[in-house]
């Protein structure tokens, strides 16, 4: 399937899933699904570097805290319509993956993941001395009173802004996985050397993923403040989001788009499912690094993994 | 003495007491990560455990938490090589470790720390010791024990360190691991039974800290986070692998911090260590005493 017929089937899917769930009368689910489909754009996200070009980002807490907290900034200067906060909050978070990126991927792998750790100790450390947008106490973002398209609260509206945001973000990752880009990024992820002496633009590219791959997780978190209406540092930097953003594609499979799709409705909904019925946060967090760790030792493929597998058994 | 000198002058010996702990407790990253190349992100998670067996046996027995934690150490020594067998079987045997020996170390660090909350829920924990509350003075200049004591035995804990790696054949068998594994396999030693026991006494030294870090301040799991940026700043800092370039990075991110919060408050202490990582790895990735 081309890119153009893969974003067509993907946004007409997302409409349509978005426009059908608003018959669900359950006010529940659409709270439990924004946190979902955040999953699944922070998956989607880690992945197109960490799966497509090895490379792990321990920071995606950081570059989520970035976009909710650039929509804060926005909230309290002009309280700027929506759109533009998501598109401030992506620029924004992508601007950050740029400059780590330049400043520690010349280095081995390893540094850039430890570096990705203390961004989001830096961050947090400043946006908790910020006074502007709240420190340490937090600050209010309150939902406009009227919501646009005829939707009855203002959850609705999020929720469709999170389908679709879904959509972008596995449009733009089965984009690069296919094109030339996406080659490049695997002859990376294979063997970096070989990769540079076969004339692969190592850096470019590595910076390039970087990039984008920040940019979505800063997205993911322009309608967070909206979401909980109060946003504090220690729920905007949760460490739920960078182990998860990790353990997510690793269960669903790495190795394309569907992967992390796949291990973020799983995982997510898990998560959901412990809540309601324990609500309990700490256990979902055992569940999460458990499965984690049980994964990346006994299948190092994931679920996808376990269906190429199959699918090769059966073509035999 | 008039009232910014001694203000400077406590400021610097507070940073070299925490540096002397930052030291023991950077050490176990000194030889993992940078003799080993076993990225263990998790060894915030092993000193944290350190701090709450030091504090189980004294809230229950009264017993001094480092007396403890050196007696105990042979436990951490055997968990660091149950652990690094797992890692080498899964991960470093299959040449995965870059990336999936990473996400494993980082499950391992999360799990620890949601256990601990789970058992011991997020209050924070303290120990009781002879000199807890004792701090000498000398005009203005203030030296709390509490601070002194751990910075004494870690000190000495790392120059016994560095002496054991220098002068036993054990120990220049580590060193030539973290040079060549190749030709060590050449002279017929085993490099992964040298790495395993190797990962052992980091992980040893991990437990060791931890019982320091309870005697300095009251602990709560979720503190390790803020150990992960630290031990890897004053790793890099040092240079890859060198015990006296860790020392004294150590001493130079505890001045750096203790300064920090001194003039500009410490709520901004905590950036320290990773401003200090970032730029290092920014513009001088070899470190102090780098090769």
């Amino acid at each position: 399937m081309s890119n153009r017929s893969f974003a067509l089937v993907a946004f007409a899917f997302a409409v349509a899933f978005a426009a059908a769930s608003q018959l669900i009368p359950n006010e529940y689910f659409f709270t439990a699904a924004y946190t979902v489909l955040q999953f699944v754009i922070l998956a989607t996200a880690w992945n197109i570097l960490g799966g497509y070009t090895g490379y792990v980002n321990f920071g995606s807490a950081a570059f989520f805290a970035i976009g909710a907290y650039s929509t804060v900034v926005l909230y309290n200067a002009f309280k700027a319509p929506l759109p533009v906060m998501i598109v401030a909050g992506t620029l924004v978070a992508g601007l950050a993956g740029l400059g780590l990126g330049y400043l520690t991927l010349r280095l081995r792998g390893v540094f850039f993941a430890i570096a990705s750790l203390a961004l989001s100790v830096v961050l947090f450390t400043f946006i908790v001395n910020w006074d502007y947008v709240g420190g340490a106490r937090g600050a209010y973002v309150l939902q406009p009173r009227e919501v646009p398209f005829g939707l009855p609260r203002y959850i609705h509206l999020l929720y469709v802004v999170m389908v679709l945001q879904a959509a972008v973000a596995l449009v733009v990752a089965r984009a690069i996985e296919k094109s030339t880009i996406g080659r490049g990024l695997a002859a990376i992820r294979d063997d970096e050397l070989a990769a540079e002496c076969s004339g692969v633009p190592t850096l470019r590219l590595k910076i390039f993923s970087t990039m984008v791959s920040c940019a979505l997780m800063g997205m993911a978190g322009t309608t967070f403040p909206y979401y909980l209406s109060f946003i504090e540092p220690s729920s905007a930097f949760s460490l739920s989001y960078a182990v998860n953003s990790i353990a997510m594609p690793l269960i669903g499979g790495m190795m394309s788009w569907i992967g992390p799709l796949i291990g973020a409705i799983l995982l997510g909904s898990v998560q959901q499912l412990v809540q309601v019925m324990f609500s309990l946060g700490a256990w979902n967090l055992l569940i999460v690094g458990a499965l984690l760790v049980l994964f990346v030792t006994l299948a190092p493929n994931g679920i996808m993994g376990w269906v190429e597998t199959w699918r090769r058994r059966k073509g035999h | 003495m008039e009232g910014s000198t001694a203000l400077v002058v406590n400021a610097i010996i507070a940073g070299l007491l925490l540096g002397g702990f930052y030291a023991a407790v950077s050490l176990g990253i000194s030889i993992s990560f940078g003799m080993l190349d076993v990225v263990n992100i998790a060894h915030p998670a092993f000193i944290i455990l350190g701090s709450y067996v030091a504090y189980i046996v004294n809230d229950r027995f009264g017993l001094d938490p480092i007396v403890v934690s050196l007696v105990l150490s042979p436990l951490f020594f055997a968990l660091g090589m149950a652990l690094y067998r797992v890692y080498y079987i899964c991960f470093e045997k299959r040449g995965q470790e870059s990336l999936r020996g990473l996400a494993f170390f980082f499950g391992i660090l999360f799990i620890t720390e949601v256990t601990l909350v789970l058992i011991f829920g997020v209050d924070y924990r303290m120990v009781s010791t002879a000199y807890g509350d004792v701090t000498w003075r000398a005009g203005d200049v203030d030296l709390p024990m509490r601070l002194f004591v751990p910075f004494v035995v870690s000190l000495a804990m790392v120059i016994g360190v560095q002496l054991f790696l220098t002068h036993t054949f054990f120990g220049r068998a580590v060193l030539a691991v973290a040079q060549d594994q190749l030709a060590l396999r050449l002279m017929g030693v085993n490099p992964v039974r040298v790495k395993e026991l190797a990962f052992a006494l980091s992980i040893a030294t991990a437990g060791v800290a931890g019982a320091f870090l309870i005697v300095i301040q009251p602990v709560q799991p979720s503190i390790g986070r803020e150990y992960i940026g630290l031990v890897f700043a004053v790793c890099v800092l040092g240079g890859m692998g060198s015990i006296w370039g860790t020392l004294i990075g150590a001493l130079v991110l505890g001045l750096a911090e203790s300064f920090t919060s001194t003039f500009f408050g410490p709520s901004w202490a905590p950036a320290v260590s990773f401003g200090l990582l970032l730029a290092t790895l920014a513009f001088r990735p070899s470190g102090l005493l780098g090769r």
